[in-house]
């Protein structure tokens, strides 16, 4: 059925057609009309206070969903300001789209007011982008937006719309089908590779699994369980991978890489086959790639194939979707009875049982005052480690990744590729406006929440619980730590000087601030904060000179660590 | 090693510029870059010369812009049999002295002069870049006032076209 109706009207229903719940944004000259569009039309809008929280908002709500994000901005700087949350995205494989307002159609090119080459700019850092120019193309321009953003490998799409075509009068039609010549995302692969991956494990004698952020982006971690479950088989996780596996699971041995375990680096380096489960064996993970697990067969699962073979030399290559992969993996693995899974590998589990024991709360220093790790460790205890944690990034984030025990996939939202200060608030919003009855905990420092802290007036408006921790140590505590480590103690603009009232700022904004100093306060102002039914931001004074351990040196092998009490 | 890439994407504004940010970004070495249109009204054909250490550096180039949306198909053309060509138009001084001997030169080239005036010569010469480079070479000892070449374009032998290999 054709309507006639104005292309902004076009834009908010193909949003309604594509399951569009809420968009992220804020409003300007050319998207004025679209703005007008989403009044009329009463469509769910969040305004943020900057165009980067709207970005980070959709990112969040799409990590914890599994949905697709939006985000509106208008032209120029209102595109702009999006950048760094799509290159957060994009560095993440986190579904979304963006939609900006793009100047007249006779303008562009003429460095018209608000102009930007949007298009050009958001080219490397999006899985695709438009510009629509011509109305008619609009019902088709989003619907593939939306695909695209959502199959395959998930990735943000960038949709500049000029205001003419928003301005425009045209018969709607919005598209059932898809058809893009370039672009078939790989589901089924190769199944013989899948049976020859079975095989190698099954011939290995020191095996690990490696599981990163593709498990929890296609939501195959029951599958990983079950592959788990089945064969014993030790496994570590990268930063995005965390919540696949539950931390108190016995095969699992943390994180792994700069920050990873000692059990994760040591038996990377000893394993004789390493199985990456939607992995892109980032540098914070392998460190020196050519000393990356030296004895080990790599078989690398993953649904991109410009993944395989682009850090690290794979052996063997099992393309196509988890969901496909995974299951097929189990059916194989499972002709195996576990105890014979189990037996092939018992020196080497027990092996591994070692260097358990030897990581075990090695990595806290002497300090005195309120020990940040513990901050992490007793809100994990009081939310039954149950509660959905976004970090911003930096000392906080890696202390999160260690300490928290994560026990669900979806629950710790973080920017680990791109690894954006700023984050953390923002995606905090989205993620509680999806999930209204799971707590929300923000993970943050003096650092990081002000690189967002507007958005503070947007969770006071909307009135989401989210519980905002900041672990103040008025340093900007990983430069701080490299300077400290590798800098002779030169603390070049790394100090926040701790002017700035943290509590106070919240409160200005509307949200309720509690500060904690003593060690003996913070259990209770934890249970208080968790139990306010608003939101409420915790400031808690955390020593500055408290590193994040253990830590591989950059450039340095996974196997030489500096653990707590040995720099 | 180089390789050549037959690279048929969507005849769309803003594919090139899709293909030169991802070459780009992901720091690939580029030779030559030639695009044009084909056969078909919606489809343009990028032939690729990409200079890599090794197959595996190669996979990655094809696997990226493979990635490309608007890419629909790749081409490696080095180990099929192709004829590759470059065009190149060279402006060179011509006096009345040398004159014939820049014609003898054009000839053993089979090269064609495009046009004529009392200072210089304006001459086109289509082949294999090495031919083009040896070509160049000898128009030196003539004086060369202005060089312009297309990068290169190459065409599988045989009856089976890139869209179907």
């Amino acid at each position: 059925m054709n309507l006639e109706m104005l292309g902004a009207q076009a834009v908010i229903e193909c949003l309604k057609a594509e399951g569009v719940e809420v968009v992220f944004g804020y409003p300007g000259g050319h998207v004025l009309t679209l703005y007008d569009a989403l009044y009329k039309a009463d469509f769910p809008h969040v305004l943020t206070r900057h165009e980067q929280g709207a970005v980070h908002a959709a990112d969040g709500y799409a990590r914890a969903t599994g949905k697709t994000g939006v985000c509106i901005a208008t032209s120029g700087p209102g595109a702009t300001n999006l950048i760094t949350g799509i290159a957060t995205a994009y560095m993440d494989s986190v579904p979304l789209v963006a939609i900006t307002g793009q100047v007249g159609v006779a303008a562009i090119g003429k460095d018209a007011f608000q102009e930007a080459d949007v298009r050009g700019i958001t080219t490397p850092i999006t899985k695709h982008n438009y510009l629509v120019k011509k109305v008619q193309d609009l019902p088709r321009v989003m619907k593939e937006a939306f695909y695209i953003a959502r199959t395959g490998r998930p990735g943000p799409v960038v949709v500049d719309i000029s205001r003419d075509v928003l301005n425009a009068v045209f018969d709607f039609e919005y598209p059932d089908t898809v058809m893009i010549r370039g672009y078939t995302p790989l589901i089924n692969g190769d199944a013989d590779s899948v049976q020859l991956a079975a095989e190698s494990l099954a011939a290995a004698k020191r095996p690990v699994i490696f599981i990163g952020g593709g498990v929890n982006l296609s939501d195959t971690s029951a599958e990983l369980r079950k592959l788990i479950e089945i064969t014993g088989l030790p496994a570590f996780s990268s930063l995005m991978g965390l919540g696949c596996l539950p931390a108190d699971c016995p095969e699992h041995l943390g994180m792994v890489g700069m920050h990873g375990t000692y059990a994760a680096n040591m038996s990377t380096m000893e394993c004789d086959l390493l199985l990456g489960i939607g992995v892109r064996f980032d540098d914070r993970v392998t460190s020196l790639i050519k000393d990356f697990a030296p004895h080990a067969k790599i078989v690398h699962f993953d649904i991109d194939p410009a993944e395989v073979n682009k850090n690290v030399r794979a052996h063997l290559r099992v393309l196509g979707d988890l969901r496909w992969s995974l299951p097929l993996l189990c059916q194989h693995v499972s002709l195996r009875s576990p105890r014979e899974w189990r037996a092939g590998i018992a020196e080497w589990t027990e092996r591994i049982e070692m260097w358990k024991q030897k990581n075990s709360a090695a990595s806290r220093q002497t300090t005195v005052g309120i020990k940040p790790q513990t901050v992490i460790e007793e809100t994990s205890r009081l939310t039954q480690n149950n509660s959905v944690i976004v970090t911003d990034v930096g000392q906080h984030q890696m202390w999160t990744a260690q300490y928290y025990q994560f026990q669900r996939p979806r629950s710790f939202l973080t920017s680990g590729g791109l690894g954006t200060m700023g984050y953390g608030l923002p995606a905090a919003l989205g993620a509680q406006l999806s999930l209204p009855d799971k707590t929300v905990v923000l993970f943050t420092g003096d650092g990081s929440i002000m690189m967002n802290c507007q958005e503070l007036a947007t969770v006071a408006d909307l009135g989401l619980p989210i519980k905002i921790i900041v672990l103040n140590n008025q340093v900007l505590g990983m430069v701080n730590q490299w300077q400290r480590m590798f800098y002779g103690r030169r603390y070049s603009h790394s100090t926040t000087k701790g002017h700035t009232d943290l509590v106070k700022l919240a409160e200005a904004m509307g949200v309720a601030g509690l500060r904690v100093t003593e060690p003996e306060q913070l259990v209770s102002a934890l249970e208080q904060a968790l139990h306010m039914p608003g939101p409420v931001l915790v400031e808690i004074m955390v020593p500055s000179d408290e590193d994040v351990l253990p830590m591989v040196p950059p450039g340095g092998r996974l196997d030489k660590m500096l653990l707590g009490g040995e720099n | 090693m180089k390789y050549t890439l037959a690279v048929l994407v969507e005849n769309r504004p803003g594919v090139l510029t899709h293909i030169s940010g991802l070459i780009s970004r992901r720091a690939f070495n580029i030779e030559s870059i030639a695009a044009g249109y084909t056969e078909e009204t919606d489809t343009t054909r990028i032939t690729i010369s990409v200079e890599v250490d090794n197959e595996v550096e190669l996979e990655q180039v094809v696997n990226q812009l493979s990635k490309l949306i608007d890419v629909i198909k790749i081409v490696n053309l080095t180990y099929v049999e192709a004829i590759e060509r470059e065009l190149a138009l060279i402006k060179v001084k011509a006096s009345k002295t040398n004159r014939s001997d820049l014609v003898n030169v054009v000839e053993i080239f089979r090269a064609k002069i495009i046009d004529v005036n009392r200072e210089t010569v304006a001459i086109e010469l289509t082949g294999e870049e090495s031919k083009i480079d040896a070509f160049c070479e000898v128009l030196l000892d003539f004086g060369i006032i202005e060089i312009v070449r297309t990068g290169k374009i190459a065409l599988s032998r045989g009856p089976i076209p890139a869209k179907e290999m």
